[in-house]
């Protein structure tokens, strides 16, 4: 997709205004954030899981080449291939290669995150190929021309009453005519339609949760199941995975399972956990005749060995996103990008460019919500902060700011001054309030002002209150 | 493609290597590594996992039921055409099931204990309603069960019918996943695996519509274990 994390600012207006989506990500805090500390109060060993699931990781990425030369090794051994891609535009080739291959009009998807990095669905449709989208969430947002808005919810923004008008409009020509609007009928309508087209498609695709470098294994994790129809149905599978996804053995992809549906929903599992590996074998009854993986780079692998290496720890759970201040208030579509929240406020700008997602490691009150339910434990705040050093020092933070902050160290630097000066700051805004305790409106904050009021200083400043207090 | 893949692979290797500052792995190391995975050992599992068996028995079904998972627990394997006979009436489905060819759930007394029982061997096809199957293994941490695809056990059996009915025996039930890899590499041998490997928790389900749950979303919407005691 088109990035439109520039906009940041503007987008979170609008997001703040629409209060369909204000009732929506509610939800998205309320429900997975309960859930959430339920599944952990239930499992003591939570916390001691989450130590070894980062060593895991760790190990993993100081070693990664050779993980993947060895997970190829092993995806060859069961009959499959595996596609090095450094970029999108190489993985999009190589899928439409692959697709054509077998000659396919349509191809249903599981829901992949690379894919949208990728955005290969509008790729697909310019070649004449037919993306299908089956999990529910993401045929919603399909339908509706939106790129998801949560990580495991994607079509979390829509109220029934959209999707009920969605599916009046885009189901008309299956000879859908009634307009529902019961969620089990919804869910019904969906469930029927996109039975015909696993049959018929010619490829599946779907994402992957894990590799595995022991079996040469991909693993998906769903609860509707649409990515295992997706991917035992058509002649070939297709998954889309970037490198670091992989983790050395089978108990290692276990130690990780446990941490994944727990952090993302509160579940102890999701309904289906599926391992593939190679296409069916010669005297399976089902399964895909043909199993490629297309390994996608993307600039992860420029993030090694840097200040942003551990956000490779990432497993893609969502809780950051669920329990963060500025998510939960403006959504996903605000981030511009494929991924939201703490974990998109760091990783878009590795992926897309600095310059163009510079809001969004600006757009934190550093409450540290994040780093403390984060499976992987990764510092979000610490590398957002990394990132907002970087905007500074390569001159993309705007003048204004730029002064500002100048200003600001000039006068940190020289103690008596800026002693001086916050005295009188504070004595004048105390005569503006005029002992009403708050203001309307501050010279230079308009930012600040519109939306609420600044309460007035009291009682001098932080070194004179010290000093008082010592005193007494 | 080859020629391209490899060019990419070599690319990509020579990025990773480069942001880590350093060269190929020494022998040693790659042979650390390879050893890790020729021998590999059990991270932390839960308590909750490592039980006596008849606490683990209890354990998976209470968080099977707890997944929107029914079961019918039975005392022998003689009765377990009955049970499935007497679940699929008491859902008003028909007396007609698609069963996995394998042995030892083909060998039950079906005339005997189900009479009126439809059965038709081999993968399921679109207009199947029931899919009746065996697993490898119950894992009573989380109720799931563990089935891997084969001659005798099509993948499609557990996705394609609106309702999948496990047959299980208690002597199948596992602590936690481990002891299904043990199992699985048991059978496969180390490094191998079966194309599909699948751990069910529950009928599927959506959460896609303002966050409410609805159950057969795609797969499933009733997931039934037919519970055997008798080992
Ligand atoms: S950063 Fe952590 S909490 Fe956020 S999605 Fe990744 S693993 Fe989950």
């Amino acid at each position: 997709m088109q990035p439109t994390s520039a906009n940041f600012i503007a987008n979170a207006r609008d997001a703040i205004a629409d209060d369909n989506l204000q009732l929506a990500i509610a939800r998205v805090g309320e429900n997975f954030g309960a859930k959430r500390q339920q599944a952990v109060d239930k499992l003591p060993e939570f916390d001691a899981l989450c130590g070894r699931a980062v060593e895991i990781k760790d190990d993993v990425l100081a070693h990664l080449d050779y993980y993947l030369e060895v997970y190829e090794r092993a995806v060859t051994a069961s009959g499959g291939h595996v596609h090095w891609c450094a970029t999108v535009e190489e993985a999009c080739e190589t899928v439409l290669r692959l697709c054509r291959s077998v000659d396919a009009k349509t191809v249903t998807k599981g829901k992949s995150m690379i894919g949208e990095e990728m955005e290969i669905n509008p790729y697909l449709e310019r070649h004449g190929i037919e993306p299908i989208e089956t999990d529910l969430g993401e045929y919603i947002i399909q339908l509706a021309g939106e790129p998801p808005s949560h990580i495991i919810a994607p079509a979390v923004h829509k109220t029934k009453e959209q999707v009920t008008d969605l599916f009046h409009e885009h189901h008309r020509k299956f000879g859908k005519t009634e307009r529902l609007t019961e969620g089990e009928d919804l869910v019904a309508e969906a469930r029927e339609l996109l039975r015909g087209k696993y049959l018929a498609a010619d490829v599946g695709i779907t994402g992957a949760n894990f590799l595995i470098a022991e079996t040469g294994s991909s693993i998906i994790v769903t609860n509707e199941g649409n990515g295992d129809l997706t991917q035992m149905l058509p002649k070939m599978h297709i998954v889309l995975a970037s490198l670091e996804k992989v983790v050395p053995t089978l108990e290692d992809a276990a130690t990780l399972l446990r941490l994944l549906a727990r952090s993302a929903s509160g579940q102890e599992m999701s309904s289906y956990t599926t391992l593939s590996t190679g296409p069916r074998r010669a005297d399976d009854p089902d399964g895909p005749g043909e199993y490629h993986v297309v390994l996608l780079d993307n600039g992860r692998s420029e993030l090694l060995g840097g200040e942003f290496q551990d956000i490779l720890r990432c497993i893609r759970c969502g809780a950051c996103y669920n329990h963060c201040p500025v998510y939960t208030s403006v959504g996903g579509h605000a981030y511009g990008w494929v991924y939201g929240g703490p974990m998109g406020a760091v990783l878009t700008p590795a992926l897309i460019g600095l310059a163009e997602a510079r809001h969004l490691p600006s757009a934190t009150p550093f409450c540290g919500r994040c780093e403390e339910v984060c499976p992987m434990q990764i510092p979000l705040p610490k590398m957002m902060r990394h990132w907002r050093e970087q905007s500074f020092q390569r001159r993309l933070t705007p003048g204004r700011e730029r002064l500002a902050v100048a200003l600001w160290a000039w006068f940190a630097r020289r103690p008596a001054l800026y002693h001086l000066g916050a005295r009188f700051a504070i004595g004048w805004l105390f005569r503006r309030a005029r002992g009403r305790g708050h203001m309307r409106k501050v010279p230079f904050m308009r930012g600040w002002t519109l939306t609420r009021d600044l309460p007035a200083p009291e009682g001098g400043t932080f070194q004179q209150q010290w000093r008082r207090r010592k005193r007494a | 493609m080859s020629n391209k893949t490899q060019g990419g692979r070599a690319t990509i290797l020579g990025w990773i290597r480069g942001s880590l500052d350093r060269g190929e792995l020494s022998a040693e190391q790659r042979a650390a590594i390879d050893s890790r995975l020729a021998n590999p050992r059990r991270n932390l599992i839960p308590a909750r996992a490592q039980v006596d068996h008849a606490a683990q028995v209890e354990l998976f079904l209470e968080y099977l039921g707890a997944a929107n998972g029914t079961f019918t627990r039975v005392a022998a394997e003689a009765d377990a055409p009955k049970a499935l006979s007497e679940y699929l009436s008491s859902q008003n489905l028909p007396q007609r099931v698609a069963m996995a060819p394998d042995a030892w759930l083909q060998g039950l007394p079906w005339e005997k204990g189900a009479p009126l029982l439809e059965r038709r061997a081999g993968p399921a096809r679109p207009e199947d309603q029931v899919g009746v199957t065996g697993a490898l293994a119950g894992i009573a941490e989380t109720g799931t069960l563990m089935l891997v695809s084969g001659p005798d056990s099509p993948s499609t059996l557990t996705m394609l019918p609106e309702t999948h009915v496990v047959v299980l025996r208690a002597s199948q039930i596992i602590g936690a996943m481990e002891d299904g890899w043990d199992a699985l590499r048991k059978r496969e041998g180390q490094g191998k695996m079966p194309r599909t490997a699948i751990f069910i928790t529950g009928p599927s389900r959506t959460g896609d519509i303002e966050m409410h749950m609805y159950l057969g979303a795609h797969g499933p919407r009733r997931l039934h274990v037919i519970f055997i005691d008798e080992s």
